[in-house]
Parts: C-alpha cells; sequence; structure tokens
C-alpha cells in the first residue's frame, strides 16, 4: 500500500532557481539562504522517497486567463520545464507517475473534488526551484513527480479549509492505491511577499513565525483564516501559503517538526522551509 | 466578495475579476513572450507589435514606458508583467524598486534589513 510519510514546506522564489543556474549560490547573498537546506537535502537523501505530489501554482507559465483551473493535477508521463520569458531553466525534465496520478484524479473526483486533468503541462519555477532546493543540481531528478497546480494568480484562491480538505482526500486516495511505495507531499510558495504596487517588499516574520507554529501545533486555526487576513498581513503574494494547508491536511492529525528554516530575504521575499513527519 | 475590504489595502492591487476583464488583453499580449521568437520581435519594433493586441491607450502607454504601477491600474497582473521584464532581462527586485518609487540599491538594502514593516500597511480606513 502506498503510504505518505513526510511533507516539506518551502518558498519558491524564482530567484533562488536563477542563482543556482548563474552558479551565485555560494556568494555572500545567498550562501546563507542555501545553508538551510543543507539539513535536508542529508534527510531525504536517507529518506529516498518514490514519489512527490508537489502542490504549487504556476505563474502565468501554463495557463493564460483563458483557462483557470482552482486545482490540476498533472497525469502526464513527463513535464517539460517552462520558458517563462528568459528561456527554461536548465534543469531536468520532470518525470510523472501517470499511474498515481490518474488514480489520485478518479479518487479525488468520485471524492468530490473536482479537479482538472492535465495531460500536458509546462511546470515553472513554482515546481521546479522545490526541487533544486532538495536535490541540487543532479542529471536527473531522482524522484517521481505528480504536480497539482493550485490557481492563487486569480482573486479568489481557494480557501484554507478547501485545501486542507483536499489534502485529507489525497491521504484516503494514496493510502487505497496498491502499490508500495513512499510518498511524500510537498506544498511551495510563500512566505510573506508582496511584488506589486507602492506596498512591495512587505515582510512579516511575526506572521510567518505564528504560520509556523501553527502548522504543526493548530492547523484549525490556519484552515479558518479568511484571504483578507493573508493579503493584509503576509501581502499581496503571501496569499500562496494557502498550498501549504494541502500538505498539511495530507499527513493527518499529529505530526512532527522535524526541521525548521526562515530566512529573509531571498530577493523580494521571505524564505520559509518546515519539514514534518507523519505519525506511525 | 466585498472589494471594498480589498481595496482597504494599502499601496495594493488585488487581482479580481474585475482587474481580470480590464486586463485581460494586456495579459494575454504579456503571455505571447513566452517563446523567443516573440520576444525577438516585440524587441524589433515593440509599437509594432502592441498593435496586434486590442490594448487601451493607457495600457499601450504603461507597457512601454515600463510604468508597472500604470499597467497593474489597468489590469495587469504582475506575473504576467514579469514577462516583460524578463523580455528585458529585468529583474523582479528591479521592477519592485520602481512600483515603490526607490533606486533598486535602496530597495535591496530594504530587503536585506528585513523588508518592509506591516505597521501601518494592513488598513486604509482603520489607519494601522
Amino acid at each position: 500500500m502506498a503510504r505518505i510519510t513526510a511533507g516539506v514546506t518551502t518558498s519558491h522564489v524564482p530567484a533562488i532557481g536563477a542563482a543556482l543556474d548563474h552558479g551565485n549560490a555560494g556568494n555572500d547573498y545567498w550562501r546563507p539562504m542555501f545553508a538551510g537546506y543543507d539539513w535536508t537535502k542529508k534527510w531525504i537523501a536517507q529518506e529516498r522517497p518514490d514519489v512527490v505530489v508537489l502542490v504549487y501554482n504556476d505563474h502565468a507559465s501554463a495557463f493564460s486567463l483563458e483557462m483557470i483551473p482552482t486545482f490540476a493535477i498533472g497525469c502526464a508521463d513527463t513535464f517539460n520545464v517552462a520558458d517563462e520569458g528568459f528561456g527554461p531553466r536548465p534543469v531536468p525534465v520532470v518525470e510523472g507517475h501517470p499511474d498515481l496520478a490518474w488514480h489520485l484524479a478518479e479518487s479525488l473526483i468520485l471524492d468530490e473534488f473536482d479537479i482538472t486533468i492535465m495531460n500536458k503541462l509546462d511546470v515553472d519555477h513554482g515546481l521546479t526551484v522545490p526541487l533544486s532546493l532538495m536535490f541540487g543540481q543532479p542529471e536527473a531528478w531522482p524522484v517521481k513527480v505528480i504536480p497539482l497546480a493550485v490557481n492563487v494568480v486569480q482573486y479568489p484562491p481557494p480557501t484554507g479549509n478547501r485545501c486542507y480538505a483536499l489534502g485529507e482526500a489525497i491521504r484516503r486516495a494514496v493510502q487505497s492505491y496498491g502499490e508500495d511505495l513512499n510518498v511524500q507531499v510537498w506544498g511551495t510558495g510563500g512566505m510573506s511577499h508582496q511584488l506589486q504596487g507602492p506596498r512591495a517588499g512587505l515582510i512579516n516574520k511575526e506572521f510567518d513565525a505564528a504560520f509556523l507554529d501553527k502548522l504543526t501545533a493548530d492547523p484549525e486555526a490556519l484552515r479558518r483564516m479568511p484571504h483578507l487576513e493573508y493579503l493584509r498581513e503576509a501581502g499581496s503574494e503571501g496569499i500562496e501559503m494557502v498550498m501549504w494547508l494541502i500538505m498539511r491536511g495530507a499527513l493527518g492529525e499529529v505530526v512532527k517538526e522535524l526541521y525548521r528554516f526562515y530566512h529573509v530575504p531571498a530577493s523580494n521575499t521571505a524564505v520559509g522551509h518546515i519539514v514534518l513527519q507523519t505519525a506511525p | 466578495m466585498n472589494e471594498s475590504e480589498l481595496d482597504d489595502i494599502p499601496g495594493t492591487t488585488v487581482f479580481t475579476g474585475r482587474q481580470s476583464r480590464k486586463g485581460f488583453h494586456l495579459n494575454q499580449f504579456c503571455m505571447s513572450l513566452r517563446t523567443a521568437e516573440n520576444r525577438a520581435r516585440f524587441k524589433a519594433d515593440e509599437g509594432a507589435y502592441l498593435d496586434e493586441w486590442s490594448l487601451t491607450a493607457a495600457q499601450r502607454k504603461a507597457v512601454l514606458e515600463r510604468d508597472w504601477n500604470a499597467a497593474i491600474a489597468e489590469g495587469g497582473n504582475i506575473y504576467f508583467l514579469a514577462k516583460i521584464f524578463a523580455s528585458d532581462g529585468t529583474s523582479f527586485a528591479a521592477a519592485a524598486s520602481t512600483m515603490v518609487g526607490m533606486s533598486q540599491e535602496d530597495y535591496v538594502a530594504m530587503m536585506v534589513a528585513g523588508g518592509r514593516s506591516p505597521e501601518g500597511q494592513r488598513s486604509i480606513k482603520e489607519g494601522r
């Protein structure tokens, strides 16, 4: 039986990918940020997950304003790296797990989550930067990935409560898959940041710290947080954090926090990273 | 949905349906810059390229002047507009610095010092 063993959240700032791709990860600006992932790199090399359900948002790369699915799951064999305006990142093609992805899609729809099925999906920094942070610069990614794209660009994104409930449904779906697979769920984006307008550059360390605390200890409180509170407190782009609740919902009620890292800034953004282990 | 609450956040334009309708063609133009071929055509003759899109005069001016706050007011979404400044070879931080009226150097220094405090930046009407 497939099982969810751990959850990881991380910011997915595009400048992190650019720093790595252009050989700047070791400079004074970036070294402390990358060092915050050293623990996780060692941990994941030991954990060796078979599949990651990677919750992220597309940034006007695969989805224009023509079609805006709230939740979409990548069921293809492979996912090409998107050209975001400066050419595709020089990273490996992302391999999917179409059999588990289709199982998830079918299970979720019958469990009343009307998810969009994607048989072709180019993935942008939202998905590839987290892979780079966990695995560095390999020839091929050492894990199969099921992209789960969430709309957080067009207001309104799904509520935190709906995201959490989707996570719970993903947990049920994974557990009903026959093959023995070690599955992780990652939630990406955040933490506090605003990229637009005269308020750009907003960072709220107190909000971020409280969010990280509650993610482990009191996710029920986060389920009820309205969008307006994210927008006011964490910046207009900080609302990406609703995606972390999909990860959290997929882990079950009780989790153990294994590792946490917080750093300001990566370009315009507060970087938050947490590793949670499910109860055995 | 109560749009007045969303409009109450200082210096922020939430990308609601209202903004999305206003900016549809502007954002779709931005989306077209995902290919090297279109970027080359745009750079070769920006005016001619923009003629292919149904932009308002204000949207066209905002693009040509790289005035991101004006582009956002006209319905542009920052992730779509990012395709323009990526095509220009401009970083997100450099673009953001122009939106807040700071030099890039001062903006980056503000971020390194911990970013913009949320104090006084939460609500216009409540002054907090």
